[in-house]
């Protein structure tokens, strides 16, 4: 009987957060599985049961150093059903949502600029030693401080909504604490113009890139699957609220407009023995074939259209890559987050034309409510946060899906087919083939530290085993 | 204001400059000198004098406790309190030198350890006198002692007000002003040595009469994020709390600056 070898990546670098990959090769080499395992922390749920509600949409930030402003408004959102917010002031409801445009514009720059330019600049096989940042800031220097500033503005965003860059407390259960003073818009209406160049040059970088390596590009990590996200009542693309949409490979309607206070009814988590993530899939369609693909593809996916006029361009080219049907491509991630980049910088100057953004009616209440959901679409994909408050005002049940998690199935198949497309069979393991199954992960700008619920942040690993479990390779790149 | 009035009020004027003359003095602390009169501590004449010194378990309005320490300093070369001390002529004080500042950073570090304080998810954060301490004092991040870790009751049972125990710091400000200006006993200390702790006199909170408008809940009786009113927490954006506006103790310092511009 063959023998099956496994393979381990640790840490996938340029990922964020950690885990690790390993992958089970037989005697000629061929892979038998792959498989992106992802360390587990509970020590989330743990640390939140007991505290008092209004605390949870600060402490929920410290889940993830990259996206804490999503969790911070998926739990406020929560918090506001908790209060019995039913609708937040213009105010409360503009401001939240100019933080969210801050948050993902400065995550989607900081993946494409610095954690995946290299790859799609040097090429995936390029010498590692400049297939990283500094070799993008040594080769291209233009670009590395566009993406500084790009991401640098969006920080900013998130400081002058939230009170500082990361782990702010602007948003506060029904509605928010500050708003937008003069000054501040004003200082933002001076650089959007520079930001709205910069968003285009980056899109059309993202979107040459895919047409050039167009053949590449179909094949690489590539799989059809289900994808998920809220849209807006009309179909458009929003990413602070809306209701829940699935479609199918096909671009067929599973489920519309599904209020996301029902989402327990619709998608449900799997638990699988070698993994501590969850699985999730929907409901109607069993776990077997549930499973679904979150983030920007999927979104471009999901959505009718977009209500900026620049990202509504980008969006019909991108769309008619596959004749409007949904594109599965895993690549094809990156073309969609610069067009929401585009989109974002769209709406933080729609928004800060917007004198509702200096109103002073900050805060609404209502009837105390002892559940709360809140959904948004963060940076990687859709969120969903969920907790039960007792009548003390204490947590006694938390509930996270995070985006990472919603894609877990779709990055083990990525992997699984790089390493079957270019690591089955060959006699040497080479850095360049482990770095295409890193590519695949990256692709989904996964972050594990948040997918596990880690207070923190850990290391993602790529190790190789044979069938007797003796470890043949490991690979391990700090980030 | 008729004749007599005013005349009364000249007359109770003169008395209190008399007072203040027949009784006052001077001494110096860190070499400056500075005014006190009989029965004020060494705390008030430099509060007066517009120098701060570090405090923790002393407040306005409440009898001092002298327990924290933070306000050591030393007479005529012997540690005291300087909340309780009484100041008196001639004494030399010394307030502000390096081992008088190391043995303050000290006493709050292990404040710091022996708690459970996460000041970025913490209400209180920017208005909390023991992190504005820390930054005052220049400790930005934890050393030398380990955490504690200690498991301590959240008391979430009264509709208005929750005590957060983790965060307690045993400066007994709450339960001097229960007693002493709300006439309730609402508060008091449970356990022995390092697992002393506030506790109340009751099963817990909601068996209290303890209410809102008590001087122990006012916001500035309780000195970190212990005493919580309910639902409350984190209106103030960063910014605006009170200590992302001036450094704990500038309002003495900067009091007397203007007096002294003057
Ligand atoms: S009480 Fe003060 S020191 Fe303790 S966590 Fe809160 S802000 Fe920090
Ligand atoms: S509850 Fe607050 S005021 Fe009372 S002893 Fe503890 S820290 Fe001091
Ligand atoms: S302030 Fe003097 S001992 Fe606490």
């Amino acid at each position: 009987m063959a023998k099956t070898k496994v393979i381990e990546i640790e840490p996938v670098s340029r990922v964020e957060g950690h885990g690790k990959v390993s992958i089970h090769l037989d005697d000629h080499n061929n892979v038998q599985e792959a498989r992106l395992h992802i360390v587990e922390f509970r020590g989330f749920e743990r640390f939140i049961i007991g505290r008092p509600f209004w605390e949870v949409p600060v402490i929920v930030q410290r889940l993830c150093g990259i996206c804490p402003v999503s969790h911070q408004l998926a739990a406020a959102k929560a918090m506001d059903v908790i209060v019995g917010a039913k609708k937040l002031t213009p105010t409360a409801d503009k401001i939240r949502r100019l933080m969210n445009y801050g948050q993902i514009m400065q995550s989607h720059v900081l993946h494409f600029f610095h954690l995946c330019s290299p790859d799609l600049l040097f090429g995936f096989d390029a010498d590692p030693e400049i297939r990283n940042v500094f070799g993008i800031i040594k080769k291209m220097p233009d670009l590395a401080v566009q993406g500084i500033m790009m991401r640098k503005y969006g920080q900013e965003i998130i400081r002058a909504t939230s009170g500082k860059k990361i782990h702010g407390t602007g948003s506060v259960p029904g509605g928010v604490n500050k708003n937008l003073s003069v000054q501040e818009r004003d200082s933002f209406l001076k650089e959007i113009d520079q930001m709205k160049k910069w968003a285009l040059g980056a899109l059309a970088l993202a979107k040459n890139y895919t047409l050039e390596h167009i053949d590449m590009v179909r094949e690489f990590a590539a799989f059809n699957s289900s994808h998920l996200s809220l849209v807006r009542e009309d179909g458009a693309l929003d990413l602070y609220h809306g209701n829940l949409r699935a479609i199918d490979a096909g671009g067929n309607i599973i489920f519309d407009q599904v209020d996301y206070k029902k989402f327990n009814d619709y998608i449900m988590e799997e638990v699988r023995s070698w993994s501590y993530n969850k699985f999730p899939f929907i409901k109607s369609r069993g776990h077997i074939d549930g499973w679904y693909r979150v983030g920007p593809l999927s979104r471009m996916n999901t959505i009718g259209f977009i209500d900026t006029p620049e990202a509504q361009k980008a969006l019909e080219e991108f769309k008619g890559l596959t004749k409007g049907k949904p594109n599965h491509m895993s690549l094809a991630y990156h073309w969609a987050r610069m067009i929401e980049v585009l989109h974002c910088v769209e709406k933080i100057e729609e928004l800060l034309t917007d004198p509702d953004l200096q109103g002073n009616d900050l805060l609404v209440k209502g009837d105390r409510a002892e559940e709360g959901i809140g959904v948004v679409e963060a940076p990687r994909g859709t969120l969903f946060h969920h907790y039960r408050v007792n009548k003390d005002d204490q947590v006694t049940y938390c509930n996270l899906i995070v985006s990472s998690t919603s894609n877990n199935e779709a990055m083990n198949r990525a992997i699984t087919k790089v390493a079957h497309d270019h690591i089955s069979g060959k006699p040497k393991i080479t850095e360049a083939m482990l770095n295409h199954v890193e590519v695949a992960v990256r692709a989904y700008d996964p972050c594990l530290s948040c997918a596990t619920h880690a207070l923190g942040q850990m290391p993602l690993i790529i190790e190789m085993y044979d069938v007797n479990g003796s470890l043949l390779e490991r690979k391990g790149k700090c980030l | 204001m008729t004749r007599f009035m005013e005349e009364a009020a000249i007359e109770s004027m003169a008395e209190k400059v008399g007072d203040i003359m027949r009784n006052a003095f001077v001494f110096n602390i860190d070499g400056v000198g500075v005014k006190g009169k009989d029965g004020q501590t060494i705390m008030d004449a430099a509060d007066q004098a517009g120098i701060y010194i570090p405090r923790l378990c002393d407040v306005e309005g409440l009898e001092p406790q002298g327990s924290c320490r933070v306000c050591t300093v030393k007479v005529n070369g012997r540690p005291a309190a300087a909340c309780t001390q009484p100041a008196a002529e001639g004494i030399e004080v010394e307030n502000e030198t390096l081992e008088i500042f190391n043995w303050r950073r000290d006493l709050i570090r292990m404040l710091f350890h022996e708690g459970n304080h996460l000041c970025p998810i913490c209400e209180a954060s920017g208005r909390c006198e023991l992190q504005a301490m820390a930054y005052r004092l220049g400790i930005f991040q934890p050393a030398k002692y380990p955490y504690l870790q200690p498991v301590r009751p959240i008391d979430a049972s009264h509709p208005d007000i929750m005590l957060d125990t983790n965060r307690c710091i045993r400066c007994g400000r709450c339960i001097r002003a229960s007693k002493d200006i709300d006439g309730k006993n609402v508060f008091g200390y449970v356990g022995r040595g390092m697992h002393k702790r506030v506790g109340v006199n009751g099963k817990n909170l909601a068996q209290t009469n303890v209410h809102l408008d008590d001087r122990a809940i006012a916001l500035e009786t309780c000195p970190v994020g212990c005493i919580i009113r309910k639902g409350l927490g984190f209106f103030t954006p960063i910014g605006q709390r009170e200590f992302d506006r001036a450094p704990i103790g500038s309002t003495i310092e900067k009091a007397v600056l203007k007096r002294g511009k003057k």
